[in-house]
């Protein structure tokens, strides 16, 4: 059939349909068997695999929602960093005495770079014409030997690391209104107005009542006021007894004002 | 109808030699997971196109949604993933995808190692092969910093430490990626994200295009 069913463009530039590749298809006779036309037999088949293929991917979705950990925060210092899972190998290679410190070029260029190299020039390494594994032991050997130690550093890498920590460092917190009520006596002593307290309570919970490291929120707590006056007393968890330097009655009242401090509806 | 449109436009343009260069070959047997269960391993490859798809889509309706700015990026990344309709899935398709792209491409390169295929006349596709695989390691190390969250955060620092390791040009790669010598912070994230969302794909079209329009001169390596 002629090009464009035998019609003529005005200026023709275009190459003469003699002086084209031939649109013929390959000649697969070289290859033994049956042969399949890709078009529409075999994208039929290639979109049923895709098809299954998604079902799972779908399924990863929903039964695992991505994780989002709370917004970035420069001036934490004690975060631990965690690359990705497919940099897990390079991250335990870092580690070690001869690839990391003074020699930190060694694990975090060289090696990497001769690995990428290596894996871009494989065609020009091994130049044989044979093509089965165990007919080029030296590019098989190097390849297996590649995969068997990014393997085994990503499981190093994976069962030195804190995950638990990892987890809780990360945790998004949640900021909860409260409405500090001043005219109670117990803000009073809170703040250092009155009695002997405040400074310790703060050194921990923070002015601001949103906790720190050491100490959860005391704001939007579900403490009722005799149990938060019981671990003024006998503290709870890392907090140690008998921190409150006043009197009962001054507990009492600072019980009273912690407990007041619920979530805003 | 259908056949009257096409005819339409195949009397101006002569589109039937294109799509024959699309369509028109034959898959050989040895390829075929139809007749040998073993050639699935040949199905990696068009499953890492299949998952490249999804992320170009699913990242697409993202940028709906996110802010490349450190005040709100976080805050667009939560409310996605919190308060709009389907967000969450389209967010877990991106970040699962990330990985499964990984995986997927990884198995694929193995397959044409271990088959030997990337010998002549084939080692200008393995090389561009390759480059794609170094472009999605980008697009990845870029990505895990878009949400900003502390992971991401502490991620990069750490990733912007080796690539200013690098001799000689440390520092000059350093700045490129952060825009500050010291800070990583709003001009990081603004790069990053042109970087994710510009740069990389840009070029992953180009070298997709090589790898495929390779792949139908050359045909698929025979039987071993």
């Amino acid at each position: 059939m002629h090009r464009g069913k035998g019609m003529k463009f005005v200026g023709d530039s275009r190459i003469k349909a003699n002086h084209r590749m031939p649109n013929v298809p390959k000649d697969y006779s070289e290859y033994p068997g049956k042969t399949e036309a890709f078009w529409p037999n075999f994208l039929l088949k290639e979109w049923m695999v895709g098809a299954v293929f998604l079902i799972g991917y779908l399924l990863l979705t929903v039964a695992h929602p991505s994780p989002l950990e709370g917004q970035a925060d420069p001036t934490n210092t004690a975060y631990i960093p965690l690359p990705d899972w497919y940099f897990l190998f390079v991250y335990q290679l870092l580690k070690y005495t001869y690839a990391s410190g003074p020699y930190n070029v060694i694990g975090a260029i060289v090696m990497p770079g001769i690995a990428f190299m290596a894996l871009l020039l494989m065609p020009f390494l091994d130049t044989t014409p044979e093509r089965r594994p165990s007919k080029r032991p030296l590019p098989t050997a190097f390849m297996l030997l590649t995969l068997a130690s990014m393997f085994y550093l990503t499981w190093e890498s994976v069962v030195n690391h804190d995950w638990e920590a990892s987890k809780k460092q990360g945790e998004i917190k949640e900021e909860v209104e409260v409405v500090i009520d001043e005219s109670l006596p117990g803000f009073a002593i809170w703040n250092g107005d009155t009695g002997e307290q405040a400074k310790s309570c703060i050194a921990c919970h923070a002015a601001d009542l949103k906790g720190g490291p050491a100490a959860p929120a005391l704001a939007g707590n579900q403490l009722t006021a005799e149990e938060v006056e019981d671990i003024i007393h006998n503290g709870r968890g890392a907090m140690p007894a008998g921190q409150f330097a006043g009197t009962d009655e001054e507990a009492k009242q600072l019980a009273e004002f912690i407990a007041s401090l619920k979530p805003a509806e | 109808m259908l056949n009257k449109i096409y005819d339409w436009v195949d009397e101006r343009l002569d589109i039937t030699p294109i799509w024959r260069d699309i369509a028109d070959h034959e898959v050989p047997e040895h390829v075929n997971p139809a007749h040998h269960f073993s050639a699935f391993v040949y199905c990696f490859g068009g499953l890492t196109f299949f998952i490249t798809v999804i992320q170009i889509l699913s990242g697409m309706f993202l940028t709906m949604y996110y802010v490349p700015d450190i005040e709100n990026a976080w805050k667009s990344v939560y409310y996605l993933q919190n308060e709009v309709a389907f967000g969450e899935i389209v967010r877990g398709m991106h970040h699962w995808g990330a990985s499964l792209v990984i995986v997927m491409m990884f198995l694929h390169t193995l397959r044409v190692f271990f088959t030997g295929s990337y010998k002549k006349p084939r080692e200008l596709n393995w090389m561009v092969g390759v480059g794609i695989f170094g472009v999605m390691i980008g697009l990845g190390f870029t990505g895990y910093l878009l949400p900003w969250d502390m992971k991401a955060l502490f991620a990069t620092k750490v990733g912007i430490e080796i690539a200013a390791s690098v001799p000689f040009i440390g520092q000059m790669i350093k700045v490129l990626l952060a825009g500050d010598a010291t800070i990583i912070g709003a001009q990081t994230l603004t790069r990053f994200f042109a970087i994710h969302v510009f740069f990389l794909p840009a070029v992953l079209f180009g070298l997709l295009a090589a790898h495929f329009i390779m792949i139908r001169r050359q045909g698929i390596s025979g039987p071993l």
